[in-house]
């Protein structure tokens, strides 16, 4: 029997973490992040795990030593936040080149500048071409869950990349909400061991990790990085599939609620698919047709699903929670018209930016969102694909 | 037993193998060779090497010169890998999953650039913690890998690239960071200040201690760069003693933060016999400018001195 429990999102990971039992965790403090490293750290103490706790002096050396402890032929794992994942930045990308399966909990908050400690998702965007799997959660339940795959989905001999799994700071991490833990020893076998085929720690077969990479092979093995990703996409399938066996709770690239009739549909990720989720029943209820495309998978990018997911609705908008600042559009947008447009698929889009540095989104805004979609679907016209919600005037 | 070179290189044959890209004349591969040497040949290695001359100039994909196993990342974070690393065979040992009779030691190397400078926060919060590893500086004075800039290890009055002797500014006008010090300053249980010279035996006899100190280790070897530098190649071992006749370069070790300066030159020898051979400090020989060796001459001096009186105060009797 699964396990009912009252946990935050941040309580929630660090449960994920505590089944796993994984032999190094690297951390440092970032809020909102910190409370998961905390009451790691409080497992340790208490021998819960047999993990080595490496507290470090900064994220840049927590992403490090993650490095160290996976090449060694480790399970590492680690939290941050925001500038966290900022000072990481040179180590992510060095992670994933490295092909190494580290597994991170990424609590989203707002990077500076200026310092805002809410949440929103430019630190998610700011590493999405950095080679990681990135798995976005509505609630501390998919939080565990997420994480819960985590392994089986970046250690796959086919994969082999890190990955990561973002909720959203203080609204997810900090919010207290009702979940279903699944019994430790069911975890343990579902996460399985992590024995690498090759590891620094391998006296009878040492390894050089990390070369000079010049012109020569560089590409080649980028290009074998790229190839792994694309791998992910089944196993992902593969692994949530028997995930839902084990606790029947279905999860695949994204979750569609109410989209197979509907005429308008908000894409989003994270939290704000449980606002939209109230907004989506409420209007139904006037008999507005309208759905709602929650992505899960932001990377690999699912783009020939979401563009089959999307192609018979009559005017979509995209909701992304971070600005790329680059006067045309956010990442999502830009990543989801570009798969309907290679896909040949037609749909009226347009994108708003919206929560940043924690402005609340509250389900009037979202249904302000369904209205501007109505007027879309029945004109057609779109003044400004590039919108704002609730920004002040 | 009493060390012996031949006997050394004889039983020891290198860990870090021929066919490497450095430079001719270059002080890093001895040193390298030498520290691994220090390893029981049983025992397995895992090296970290932050970036800089030694990595890319002894690991280029796929040709690597090291026989033990090997990890770099990037410039600042060698004391981070090799700490992740050290975590991850503590937790797999405990768990059964290392066999039991093998011992793995883990050694980071970074230049100066990679230690003084870019990682040093790494380096501080990696010995602090209290990892089972040796950090080995190989101090060249300057960052030559990106073709000779100054850096906090670079001596005053050094003529780089980004502190060029000109007609106004005489060169770098700072000092050099005490690195050593500020290592001794951790109460680790060893650190040391070692340089090739006397058939290797004060380094390798560091290494050793380093290698086989249960807890964090730091070693500051000096590495001359005959292109920073600007000395012959063939010079290499002279200036490495010059700069320990001269007490440019002391040799010295701190046990527990007792401190211990292993070699005193009966007959110190003046600054200059060091700065001469060497094209870095040319325009000091210039007419007018005595007054910069005088100066560099002091800060020897009173660096020497505070050697001296940290040794005696550290071994007083209670």
């Amino acid at each position: 029997m699964s396990i009912r429990e009252r946990l935050s999102g941040n309580e929630a990971a660090a449960i994920a973490m505590k089944q796993i039992n994984p032999d190094v965790v690297a951390a440092f403090p970032i809020t909102p992040s910190t409370e998961i490293p905390q009451y790691f750290s409080t497992f340790v103490s208490n021998g819960d795990v047999n993990t080595e706790f490496v507290a470090v002096e900064s994220e840049h050396s927590a992403m490090a030593a993650c490095i160290g402890a996976e090449a060694a032929g480790s399970r590492a794992m680690t939290a941050t936040s925001a500038n966290g994942l900022s000072l990481m930045w040179e180590m992510i990308y060095i992670a994933s080149s490295l092909r190494l399966p580290i597994v991170m909990s990424l609590v989203n908050r707002a990077v500076s500048g200026p310092l805002n400690i809410h949440n929103d998702h430019s630190d998610a965007m700011g590493v999405r071409d950095a080679g990681w799997i990135m798995l976005f959660s509505e609630n501390n339940q998919e939080a565990y869950d997420n994480l819960i795959m985590a392994h089986k989905i970046a250690e796959n001999k086919n994969v082999k990349l890190p990955l990561m799994v973002c909720q959203d700071g203080f609204i997810t991490s900090h919010s207290i909400e009702n979940i279903e833990l699944i019994e430790d020893d069911k975890v343990k076998v579902f996460v399985g061991e992590y024995n690498p085929e090759e590891y620094l720690l391998n006296k009878e077969n040492p390894i050089a990790v990390g070369p000079l990479d010049l012109q020569a092979y560089l590409f080649e093995h980028k290009a074998m990085q790229a190839d792994a990703m694309r791998n992910a996409k089944n196993v992902i399938l593969e692994v949530s599939k028997e995930f839902e066996k084990m606790t029947g709770r279905k999860y695949s690239f994204f979750e569609e609620y109410k989209l197979e009739d509907a005429e308008i549909a908000i894409v989003c990720m994270n939290s704000t698919a449980g606002t939209t989720k109230y907004v989506v029943d409420c209007l139904r209820e006037k008999g507005i047709k309208a759905g709602l495309l929650k992505l899960r998978v932001f990377r690999p990018f699912p783009a020939d699903e979401i563009a089959k997911a999307l192609e018979n609705l009559k005017a979509v908008a995209v909701l992304d929670k971070a600005d790329s600042l680059n006067a045309a559009g956010g990442a999502l947008f830009e990543d989801i018209t570009s798969a309907m447009y290679v896909n040949k698929k037609q749909v009226p889009m347009v994108n708003y930016i919206y929560g940043i540095g924690g402005r609340d989104t509250k389900s009037d805004d979202i249904e302000s969102v369904y209205n501007d979609l109505e007027e879309i679907a029945k004109t057609g016209e779109i003044d400004n694909p590039y919108r704002y919600l609730g920004l002040r005037k | 037993m009493a060390y012996n070179l031949k006997q050394v290189v004889a039983e020891k044959p290198s860990r870090f193998t021929a066919g490497h890209r450095m430079c001719a004349g270059c002080g890093v591969p001895p040193v390298a060779r030498m520290i691994l040497r220090a390893l029981k040949p049983e025992d397995h290695a895992v090296i970290s090497v932050a970036t800089g001359c030694m990595e890319v100039s002894t690991f280029i994909y796929p040709y690597t010169a090291w026989t033990d196993s090997f990890v770099h990342t990037a410039f600042e974070c060698a004391a981070a890998n090799a700490s992740g690393a050290e975590a991850a065979y503590k937790a797999l040992k405990r768990k059964g999953k290392i066999p039991e009779d093998q011992t793995t030691k883990f050694i980071a190397f970074g230049g100066d650039g990679g230690t003084y400078d870019i990682g040093l926060q790494s380096l501080s919060g990696a010995m602090e913690r209290g990892h089972d590893m040796v950090y080995v500086c190989y101090d060249n004075g300057a960052y030559m890998n990106t073709g000779i800039q100054r850096s906090s290890a670079t001596p005053k009055f050094s003529d780089t690239t980004t502190s060029p002797a000109g007609e106004v500014i005489p060169g770098k006008m700072q000092s050099r960071k005490d690195l050593t010090n500020i290592m001794a300053n951790h109460h680790i249980p060893y650190v040391a200040q070692t340089a090739a010279v006397n058939n290797f035996k004060d380094l390798y006899e560091k290494s050793e201690k380093a290698i086989y100190t249960e807890g964090p280790a730091f070693l500051n070897v000096l590495a001359p760069c005959p292109r920073g530098w600007g000395y012959n190649t063939e010079d290499l071992m002279q200036i490495n003693k010059l700069a320990v006749e001269t007490c440019y370069w002391p040799l010295y070790e701190v046990v527990d933060g007792r401190y211990i300066v292993n070699y005193k030159p009966k007959n110190k020898l003046p600054i200059e016999e060091f700065l001469k051979p060497q094209k870095r400090f040319k325009h000091m020989f210039k007419p007018g400018n005595k007054w910069m060796i005088e100066e560099f001459q002091k800060e020897v001096d009173k660096r020497w001195e505070e050697l001296l009186n940290l040794e005696e105060i550290t071994n007083r009797e209670e």
